[in-house]
């Protein structure tokens, strides 16, 4: 069963990967990094597929993509959180992490609480507790849909965007 | 019609264009540097087609220079041969990316520029639509020559009133982010505008497009006015003004009342006033970044430093933004004067703003930083505090060992 890891407000892409680990590209080796000051045993214990809860503004500052990746890498499945700050978020979908707005879930769960989640309609289940977490823009969705932003420009260019816009 | 990011996109795009709007548009450049650019180069080989236009695209090396490892010579190399590859000549290894788009006339008023760095917003100083982006998107761009923009609404803010003496654009932004909170401006662009913006040089108006993605912003736009043509050293008039525009919001402060603000540990929001930390005792001082590295902020510290010594229990470093502004401080004499006052002065790069190299923090060492970042790790260990001022708080502050309101020194 996946659990959930639960962080604050206002994490920052630094306290996700501090500057002096962004000498890879490597995305196990980011990975390995991840939350390695602000939180030291969260590599080494998460598990496939767990979750992050974020509070108010997660993601903030640099617009590094090293975090995104650190926290897919490290095997986060979601990051859920009341709210992101614009570059990460589209960093994380653009890479395949999906992230997830929902303001309800925040108060209502304890770090390690085991936790479902549906990444296509939003549903999460906490211990039988049920949230609805926002629907993606319609970019986002394209995105999601095709994997990564990269995959969705090689098979079908600006088009795709383009028609939902 | 509206905002001046509305105006942008309506003229680019050629046809009307309003907030809320999902758009595909062309840039004018992309730039990505010493970190970013490895990652986006490698999602730009995934696309596996031409670079969009090796004259458009910059890289910058500016966070670790010279490289200080050899995991980031590393990352250098994957860069200098993406550029020899694709013969991308617009390759410097001479200052801040932030501040080398706008000495190297790169950006204009009314363009669309990117850069895989959050504080790509500086750029606004000069009427340019600009945002920050990570390395995927950039990839996407340098093989497009687009990108997709949710074309924001917009927050005015007019400063009114003239700054007072001591006053600096740092602290009108520190009150702002103050007032709004650290993602107050989250997916919104804002206009600086009022009489204390009109009055500023291009030089203060960067300081406040740069810290707009501090708290969230996307864009943070000045209007083109006659500080921005003697700037780019130009007759042309840029006729860009909002137009009946309609805001998200609209957001007064007024300059003339305003102290010394100081963005506490360990969050950019969490602001006061000068006076409730004076006195606290500081490791360290550095004077640089991409907020207030230009020759006007040297000015000002040349200025306190003139004839004094910094206090021997602070290291204090000094690293302007550009080589431009370098040698411009060595003209007139500041370098030295740096030098006799016991700073270290370093090259022209992001210096210790991100906890590289020049200056890292130890655990328990506290540093006050003319900056713009100042969560827990940012320049070195996560048991360091770092503090955020203008200028002249740096320096009055260097040379007392301790947080110093420099109303007081001449």
């Amino acid at each position: 069963m996946a659990r959930l890891f639960k962080f604050g407000d206002a994490i920052s892409t630094d306290a996700i990967i501090p500057g002096r680990y962004n000498v890879t590209t490597d995305a196990a080796a980011l990975g390995k990094a991840c939350f390695i000051e602000a939180r030291p045993d969260f590599a080494g214990t998460v598990q496939q597929g767990d979750v992050i809860i974020g509070g108010r503004n997660f993601g903030c500052g640099s617009s590094r993509e090293h975090a995104p990746m650190a926290i897919k890498a490290a095997g986060i499945q979601a990051v859920v959180a009341r709210s992101f700050a614009r570059i990460f978020y589209r960093n994380a979908i653009n890479i395949g992490l999906p992230v997830i707005q929902c303001d309800a879930i925040y108060d209502a769960v304890e770090d390690g609480d085991p936790i479902s989640i549906d990444i296509h309609s939003g549903g999460i289940d906490v211990d039988g507790k049920m949230f609805q977490g926002e629907t993606p823009g319609p970019v986002a969705a394209a995105i999601m849909e095709a994997g990564t932003l990269i995959d969705l420009i090689k098979t079908r260019g600006w088009a795709a965007i383009e028609e939902v816009s | 019609m509206g905002t001046l990011t509305e105006e942008i996109f309506t003229r680019r795009l050629g046809r009307e264009v309003h907030a809320g709007e999902i758009v595909v548009a062309p840039v004018d450049y992309a730039m990505a540097h010493d970190v970013t650019g490895p990652l986006a180069i490698e999602a730009f080989r995934k696309l596996d087609v031409p670079l969009w236009d090796p004259q458009r695209v910059i890289m910058v090396f500016d966070h670790i220079l010279p490289a200080n490892t050899v995991a980031s010579a590393g990352l250098h190399k994957v860069v200098r041969d993406f550029a020899d590859e694709f013969g991308v000549t617009h390759v410097f290894q001479e200052g801040i990316c932030h501040q080398l788009m706008v000495e190297k006339g790169f950006i204009r008023p009314g363009g669309i520029v990117v850069g895989a760095d959050s504080h790509s917003t500086t750029y606004g100083a000069l009427g340019c639509f600009s945002a920050g982006f990570g390395s995927t998107d950039i990839a996407v761009t340098f093989a497009t020559g687009k990108t997709w923009f949710r074309v924001p609404e917009t927050i005015r803010i007019n400063l009114r009133g003239a700054l007072p003496p001591g006053i600096f654009p740092k602290d009108l932004a520190l009150k702002v982010i103050r007032m709004l909170g650290a993602e107050g401006a989250n997916y919104l662009a804002v206009e600086w505008g009022g009489e204390a913006v009109e009055a500023m040089s291009v030089d203060e108006r960067l300081t406040l497009a740069n810290l707009t993605v501090d708290f969230g912003g996307k864009a943070g736009l000045c209007e083109p006015d006659e500080h921005t043509r003697a700037y780019l050293g130009e007759a042309e008039v840029y006729d860009l003004h909002p137009i009946a525009p309609v805001y998200r919001s609209l957001i007064e402060v007024d300059a003339q009342t305003l102290e010394p603000q100081i963005a506490c540990p360990p969050a950019i929001d969490n602001v006061q006033d000068l006076s409730a930390v004076a006195g606290t005792e500081l490791d360290e001082v550095f004077v640089g970044s991409c907020a207030n590295g230009r020759i006007e902020d040297l000015a000002i510290v040349a200025g306190y430093f003139k004839g004094r010594q910094v206090s021997p229990r602070t290291r204090t470093i000094v690293v302007p933004a550009s080589k431009q502004i370098y040698m411009e401080a060595l003209a007139r004499g500041y370098i030295q004067t740096f030098m006799e006052a016991g700073a270290l002065v370093m090259n022209a790069g992001c210096g210790p703003c991100l906890g590289r190299q020049h200056g890292v923090l130890g655990p328990g060492e506290r540093a006050l930083s003319t900056s713009n970042r100042n969560y827990a790790g940012r320049m070195g260990s996560a048991q360091a505090e770092i503090y955020l001022a203008n200028p002249a708080v740096a320096a009055a502050s260097a040379l007392a060992g301790v947080i110093t309101d420099p109303r007081g020194l001449n």
